[in-house]
């Protein structure tokens, strides 16, 4: 029987590159379901397909094999602008290095998802502006990247990630990069959003002290699902 | 995402880093610029040389001896002796198409008065070259019919010849000596100024030709017939007259070559704006080339800025940009590049010509339609070699984008 809140049902999933003459079995076979609200952790060591994993949740890839429906929708066997779209209105990233565009302030660079969706330019502002609130930015605003420090980066990230009101929040490693006092911060975002707006959110890491907050823990090894607590 | 959004994160791009966005611009800003320019100095001497022409009259002829073969356009019938005074005649009486006459001869002097000496151009005409040049006398007289006949030494001094040998006191009257032959001074023709900087027509002496063919050269022939028509109308009927009356002169077979050569001012006009036009056309030509390699270079560093920003690309990917989204945004980059360099260049051109015409004297005329061309043209190039790093943009993965370093 089909759950009606599960967000994310995963159906023998497989990923296959071809390294020059070699096959490279990233996934072997991963299935699973992930509820609305839910805080995943996805774990294990490099090589482990997590970081495959995460691509094709995020719908930034698509599986050789295998289905995967995203609120009850296909999104598997869609093309790369329908992807395209679903990124932008569905999943939100954060990301190990943050990945902000430089020389750019942290409004513009909330504001990015939106450009790409019809917002005017004053419902952008609007939206940045509450965006950046919720991490606790309020104030640092118009300060370029350069002028914010590892861990306001990292928050003006996660504010983009949230800018369209997503579904489903994907961080990879998001505190890979920061000291482990700015990193509790950051994680204690992380919860306050899962359960304050309940928004789904899952977490790549080898962390396990990051895993910690999770509801639910995976853990990968070649390619395959072989934990689950 | 709408076009005008585009534009304006293609715009903010672009200025996140203006000394690349300049450099890159700068190609297209200096082709543009020596388009415009060189143009501008090609129409302005045209402009020039026609002026010239219409203010002579579309009326006026020359005879030369030497048949259109042999010599091509220019003059220097210098070599070529069947020209004669008793052809000059022939052609005014048997004519009726024809006006005035002024057989002429010219050679290069030395002109000395007092301790005053000037190299001079000193041409020898007949009593009605006035008339036919359409040039007034400003102060004295012109030599008549009689003068003339009598091979009389007198001289009417060009305005710059006026001014160097006698600074501003009056010449009519004075002696001044030819080739140290003296020479009384009887009038000064008005001054018609220098013409786009080659020769300047104020910078000679006329006598009448029968004294400069018996006293400075030493010859009976003639080296040319200066002639107008009655009417512009009846300026193709001269022609013909007038060949046909040298044809009988000459002794010329039916059939056979011309050893004489009849032009049309309006002939050699065009001739000239013709090859004004190839000069045109060569300058410009030269100065596209330029502006092809300021499309090159601007595909050169679109490319390079590509490659600098796969980060950038990847990021704007995962958050939902399209295919399309990159696209349009960094093709959209390379046009308005090229055009705000071809809007710069045309400022630079602009600015060049006039501080040509301001320092060198030149003539120029920027023409409307070159700045249309212009713009359009840096608009065009900024869309072909903006395509190409464009696309390869759009086409990047945006999980190997993201995982660039």
């Amino acid at each position: 029987m089909e759950s009606n809140n599960n967000l994310i049902r995963l159906e023998n999933i497989k990923k296959i590159y071809k390294v020059g003459e070699t096959q490279v079995n990233a996934l072997g076979g991963v299935s699973y379901n992930i509820k609305e609200g839910d805080l995943v952790a996805i774990m294990g060591p490099s090589g482990s397909g997590k970081s495959t994993l995460m691509n094709i949740i995020g719908c930034l890839d698509r599986p050789t094999e295998g289905k995967y429906f995203l609120e009850g929708e296909e999104v598997s066997t869609l093309d790369k602008n329908k992807l395209a779209r679903i990124r932008n209105k569905k999943i939100g990233f954060v990301f190990q290095t943050f990945n902000l565009l430089a020389r750019t302030t942290a409004l513009e660079n909330t504001e990015l998802p939106l450009l790409y969706s019809s917002t005017s330019k004053k419902e952008m502002m609007e939206m940045a502006y509450e965006s950046l609130a919720i991490v606790g930015l309020k104030g640092r605003e118009l300060h370029k990247t350069n002028q914010l420090s590892g861990g306001e980066q990292q928050r003006v990230a996660i504010a983009r990630s949230l800018v369209n009101n997503p579904s489903l929040l994907l961080a990879d490693e998001p505190t890979g990069n920061l000291d482990s006092k700015t990193g509790k911060e950051i994680m204690e975002i992380f919860k306050k959003l899962n359960s304050e707006k309940n928004i789904t959110i899952i977490l790549v890491t080898h962390d396990s002290e990051v895993a910690q907050i999770t509801h639910r823990r995976i853990y990968l090894k070649d390619g395959q699902i072989i934990k689950e607590e | 995402m709408n076009i005008l959004r585009t534009i304006r994160v293609a715009l903010k791009s672009l200025f996140r880093n203006k000394m690349r966005s300049l450099l890159t611009a700068l190609g297209i800003i200096i082709g543009v610029g020596a388009v415009i320019a060189t143009v501008s100095i090609g129409q302005g001497a045209k402009r020039e040389i026609e002026k010239r022409f219409d203010a002579m009259g579309t009326n006026l002829l020359f005879v030369r001896p030497g048949s259109r073969s042999f010599r091509g356009r220019h003059g220097g019938g210098g070599t070529y002796v069947n020209l004669i005074p008793s052809d000059a005649k022939a052609i005014l009486e048997k004519c009726d198409a024809v006006q005035y006459i002024s057989p002429s001869v010219n050679t290069r002097a030395q002109v000395v008065y007092g301790n005053k000496n000037w190299n001079t151009s000193i041409y020898g005409v007949s009593d009605k070259y006035p008339e036919i040049r359409k040039w007034a006398i400003e102060d004295g007289i012109f030599f008549d019919e009689n003068q003339v006949r009598a091979g009389q030494k007198v001289a009417v001094l060009g305005s710059e010849v006026n001014e160097n040998l006698f600074e501003g006191a009056d010449p009519i009257g004075q002696i001044i000596r030819i080739k140290k032959i003296p020479f009384r001074v009887i009038g000064v023709l008005e001054s018609k100024g220098e013409s786009g900087g080659w020769f300047n027509r104020d910078d000679q002496i006329v006598i009448p030709y029968t004294t400069a063919q018996r006293r400075l050269l030493g010859i009976i022939h003639i080296q040319s017939i200066d002639i107008s028509a009655v009417s512009m109308e009846r300026t193709t009927e001269a022609v013909e007259q007038i060949e046909e009356v040298l044809r009988i002169q000459h002794k010329i077979a039916p059939g056979a070559e011309d050893d004489f050569n009849v032009s049309n001012m309006s002939e050699i006009a065009e001739g000239a704006a013709e090859s004004r036009d190839v000069l045109i056309f060569l300058l410009g030509g030269i100065a596209c080339v330029s502006l092809l390699v300021g499309g090159i270079g601007i595909m050169n560093i679109m490319l390079v800025s590509v490659t600098e920003r796969i980060r950038e690309i990847g990021i704007r990917m995962s958050v939902g940009a399209r295919e399309k989204d990159i696209l349009y945004q960094f093709l959209l980059e390379a046009i308005v590049l090229s055009v705000l360099g071809g809007v710069l260049g045309i400022l630079l051109g602009v600015g060049a010509s006039r501080l040509i015409s301001i320092i060198a004297g030149w003539q120029t005329l920027v023409s409307n339609f070159s700045v249309v061309v212009a713009f359009f043209f840096s608009g065009i190039i900024g869309v072909v070699f903006g395509f190409f790093p464009a696309f390869k943009a759009s086409k990047l993965d945006p999980i190997d984008a993201l995982r660039y370093e």
